[in-house]
């Protein structure tokens, strides 16, 4: 399909045009952040902000997922038994997601969608999903994207990609399923080469705005127990106060926890994000914790995204340089320093 | 789509209570969909979810053995949560098992050897899936001298009693029952601590490999153990607990470095433990 031009109004408008067939989601201003919420009347799309402050994982692994539900009445014949719960799975299209958080939903969807076993919230997430993803004109300070793996113009795991040209946005379609979503679109007129030449540049501009630069190829081939017993985790770890932003916030932090809840008669299985920065997180039954101590949490969190990860899969890193953990830590743990103190090792 | 999360309905067949304080309780669970026991194919050291609905879930060992048909046998601590109210349930109630998971312990490998098995407390379940296993008389030709040492605090903290005393009334298997400490005046077995035992009686490392599941403190000291009997940690085999959600390597908990416990593992040689993070 050939590249398209959009005015920014008649792409909201065909972002309208979608909203009876798909839920639509788009980057929507709450207080001094962005995040993403359903297209309405009340939540209208602004495309003006360099990242969402939490990432869109939520639209494909909820923070909080009902599994399955049961009822607990005796009278009745199914009781205690597990049936699916019911969701909602028409396709939905997020539209404005960064190219960092897109490749962070590639690099997740190796952990549930894997030749033993396939995690079916999951799938049918990233099977009902269409990624219309946002080059960054303008990368943060803390954006790291070019080092691992990924660019502000990064086309991984995108169907779409928007280049903002002020007044326009230039409309690439990476995917079928990019070509049928914008089959379904109205308006818009096919890029001459003046656009295309445009958005090229803008490409090479932003990458050129990455100053901030850390290799993060060193570490397949580092002993993983010599990082492990490194001397300098109780140096990364000592501030740290284990609140669990910088998994919450990282797009590539999958961990979640499974509870039953009841009400009267009526219960659920739900799973919720969870963190390797809780002590509950390993906790035994017993008693026994083998992370009990913070350093040993901080330092599994870090391992994970540099060593394990690269290790398990053999492939990069599991970081997409987004620099939220950066921008957000309360006592400024940079991972960046983190990728060097390991490569120095 | 199978869905892996999604346990089997089984009912409550029996309970019995092992030990002396209670805390140790037996469930056989027959499946409600006969079908499902056919989908359910497991090998001795694997583990299962058990699933209470609106209680929850908990990784345990399978003490059956596969040759055991008609039901599954599942020996629960009672520590937390989920394992108090499945303690106070009754035979005839409804819940699930979502399995089989994990690994197992290398059958293959083990063949044509001598096997020693070692046991403490109430790690004793998937160790007798392996010894029901292996006596099995279409399976005992397949391995050589069979040792047992099997011990807990006191004889009445022993599990399978019954079972205990007919293999010790066998010839083709040598058991080793000891406790740690008793008043009994005719306990009529071993009395010391696992690791002491072991060096007692196993006297040859040769053509063999051990199964060791206990508690860390009988691992800690029965590794040294073995490896002056001339044990290498390729035929030193663990079988490792971690506390887990989903069992099946997904929701990120259990790791050891990049192995999950409930998937890679729970069986792990020593050697492959060694070239793992201590972490666990």
């Amino acid at each position: 399909m050939d590249d398209k031009i959009f005015s920014k109004e008649e792409w909201e408008k065909a972002l309208e045009g979608l909203k009876d067939s798909h839920r639509i989601f788009v980057p929507v201003k709450e207080g001094d952040y962005h995040t993403f919420a359903r297209l309405s009347e009340e939540n209208r799309p602004d495309f003006d902000f360099q990242n969402t402050r939490l990432s869109p994982k939520s639209l494909i692994l909820p923070q909080s997922e009902r599994m399955f539900d049961y009822s607990l009445d005796e009278k009745s014949e199914e009781a205690h038994i597990l049936k699916e719960a019911t969701k909602e799975s028409s396709p939905q299209v997020i539209v404005g997601l960064r190219p960092c958080d897109a490749l962070a939903i590639q690099l997740v969807n190796i952990n549930f969608d894997n030749p033993e076993y396939r995690d079916p919230w999951w799938v049918r997430g990233i099977e009902s999903t269409t990624s219309v993803g946002l080059g960054c004109n303008e990368p943060c300070a803390t954006c790291f994207c070019s080092s691992t793996g990924g660019g502000p113009f990064n086309e991984k795991g995108l169907d779409v990609l928007l280049y903002d040209l002020g007044d326009n946005f230039f409309v690439r379609s990476l995917s079928p399923k990019g070509e049928s979503l914008l089959e379904k679109v109205q308006g818009g007129k096919s890029a001459d080469g003046s656009a295309k030449e445009e958005a090229e540049k803008l490409s090479a501009s932003a990458l050129e705005k990455i100053t901030s630069k850390v290799p993060t190829d060193q570490l397949r081939g580092k002993n993983v127990n010599a990082l492990f017993d490194a001397p300098f985790w109780d140096e990364v770890a000592f501030s740290c106060i284990n609140c669990g932003t910088c998994t919450y916030l990282c797009p590539t932090c999958w961990c979640f926890d499974i509870q039953d809840e009841v009400l009267g008669k009526e219960g659920d299985r739900l799973r919720n994000w969870d963190s390797c920065m809780f002590p509950l997180f390993t906790y035994h039954g017993s008693g026994h914790n083998p992370r009990e101590k913070k350093v040993q949490r901080v330092r599994q969190r870090f391992m994970h995204k540099l060593k394990y990860y690269v290790d398990k899969y053999e492939t990069g890193v599991a970081c997409v340089g987004c620099g939220r953990c950066v921008q957000h830590c309360p006592v400024n743990i940079d991972i960046r320093e983190v990728f060097e103190l390991a490569n120095g090792l | 789509m199978e869905n892996p999360y999604l346990p089997y309905p089984v009912r409550i067949k029996e309970i019995i209570t092992e030990t002396e304080d209670r805390n140790l309780k037996t469930f056989h669970f027959e499946f409600i969909h006969p079908e499902d026991e056919e989908k359910f194919v497991y090998t001795p050291g694997q583990f299962a979810e058990l699933s209470v609905a609106g209680q929850g879930e908990i990784p345990i060992g399978i003490a059956s053995s596969p040759t055991e048909k008609g039901s599954v046998m599942f020996t629960v601590n009672r520590v937390g949560a989920v394992t108090t109210y499945l303690h106070n349930m009754k035979p005839g109630e409804t819940m699930g098992i979502r399995g089989p998971l994990g690994n197992w312990y290398p059958w293959e490998e083990m063949e044509g050897k001598n096997v020693v098995i070692i046991g403490g407390g109430f790690a004793f379940t998937t160790l007798r899936s392996s010894i029901i296993y292996m006596i099995q008389p279409e399976n005992r030709s397949k391995f050589k001298d069979i040792t047992v040492v099997y011990g807990a605090r006191s004889p009445g903290m022993l599990l399978y009693r019954e079972e205990l005393t007919q293999w010790e009334q066998r010839d083709d298997i040598d058991m080793h029952i000891t406790v740690d400490a008793t008043e009994d005046p005719d306990w009529k077995y071993n009395v010391g601590f696992v690791p002491t035992i072991t060096e007692e009686k196993i006297t040859s490392a040769d053509n063999a490999v051990a199964l060791v599941c206990g508690p860390p403190i009988m691992i800690k000291f029965t590794q040294p153990v073995l490896e002056k009997l001339g044990f290498p940690p390729e035929k030193i085999i663990l079988s490792l607990e971690m506390r887990m959600k989903c069992g099946i390597g997904i929701c990120g908990r259990c790791n050891i470095g990049d192995q999950y416990v409930c998937k890679e593992g729970p069986v792990f040689s020593l050697a492959q433990l060694k070239e793992l993070p201590q972490e666990y």
